[in-house]
């Protein structure tokens, strides 16, 4: 597992790439955490166009930095899903309280308010 | 085609990534397709996961707590996969396989993993005892095609 950071803005953008499990969440995590603060960033996008393989853990990873930035007044987006991560994320509703987007610069849209956001109720 | 396949590993969480790969290397001969393979990958994921983080939940010796994966294929590629543990065991087993149901420790546990496994495999066993262990048996069917 491997995260690469861009920033854009107040936007921290994590490009999350190899296999995310119970083994590798708490380093993923950690990484994200410390990079939010370190960059002072308030909003926060999550890449998955680089994720090969997905577990369950990456659904707490997606809840676990929601709740820390609905606590603080922060947005966050999900992007590059493929189809079997949507699946995974979707089994727990996590498209029902976090949108997402097709590519990281979408997300980037959706999160300052140029793109309209579509999410499933 | 029957074959069967057996591994003994130290419940250590860097093991889970090796139960997959396992898993899925074993399957192969068998031709699945991508998503097939994804999804024995990810059931074995959460069933080793588990107990790894609940069976053996406070073992000190992690090298000598194990976890089994033992597969099977049979005739018509109905596979077989069964994950043991000899740690705690499960109280409640209907309970633990709620959705979003999880024992509330503050490591970000979505409570999806016996959510996931029933998804993406076609039948789920789970057979518990305090202090014994827990066994899960996961059968999926392959889709072969034969004759080509």
């Amino acid at each position: 597992m491997e995260v690469i950071f861009r920033i854009s803005g107040n936007i921290l953008i994590s490009c999350i790439k190899g296999e995310v499990d119970h083994h590798s969440a708490m380093p993923l995590r950690q990484a994200i955490d410390k990079s939010m603060k370190a960059f002072d960033c308030s909003d926060l996008i999550l890449d998955f166009s680089g994720v090969e393989f997905m577990d369950s853990s990456g659904i707490g990873v997606v809840l676990g930095r929601y709740k820390k930035l609905n606590k603080s007044g922060g947005r966050i987006c999900i992007s590059g899903c493929s189809k079997y991560i949507e699946k995974v994320l979707g089994m727990a509703g996590v498209f029902s309280i976090v949108p997402k987007a097709n590519d990281f610069d979408s997300a980037v849209a959706v999160i300052t308010g140029q793109e309209q956001i579509s999410m499933e109720v | 085609m029957n074959n069967v396949m057996k591994t003994e590993f130290s419940a250590l969480a860097e093991n889970e990534a090796f139960a997959r790969a396992v898993a899925a290397a074993f399957v192969m001969p068998l031709d699945p397709t991508v998503e097939e393979l994804t999804e024995i990958k990810t059931a074995v994921s959460e069933a080793v996961s588990n107990s790894i983080i609940h069976g053996y939940e406070g073992c000190a010796d992690r090298n000598e707590a194990k976890v089994i994966m033992e597969c099977t294929i049979s005739d018509g590629g109905k596979l077989v996969i069964t994950i043991e543990d000899n740690g705690v065991g499960i109280g409640d087993v209907e309970k633990a396989m709620e959705p979003m149901f999880s024992t509330g420790d503050s490591e970000e546990r979505s409570g999806m993993g016996f959510t996931v496994m029933e998804s993406f495999t076609d039948r789920l066993k789970v057979r518990s005892e305090i202090g014994k262990g827990t066994t899960v048996i996961m059968t999926k069917y392959l889709d072969i095609i034969s004759g080509i």
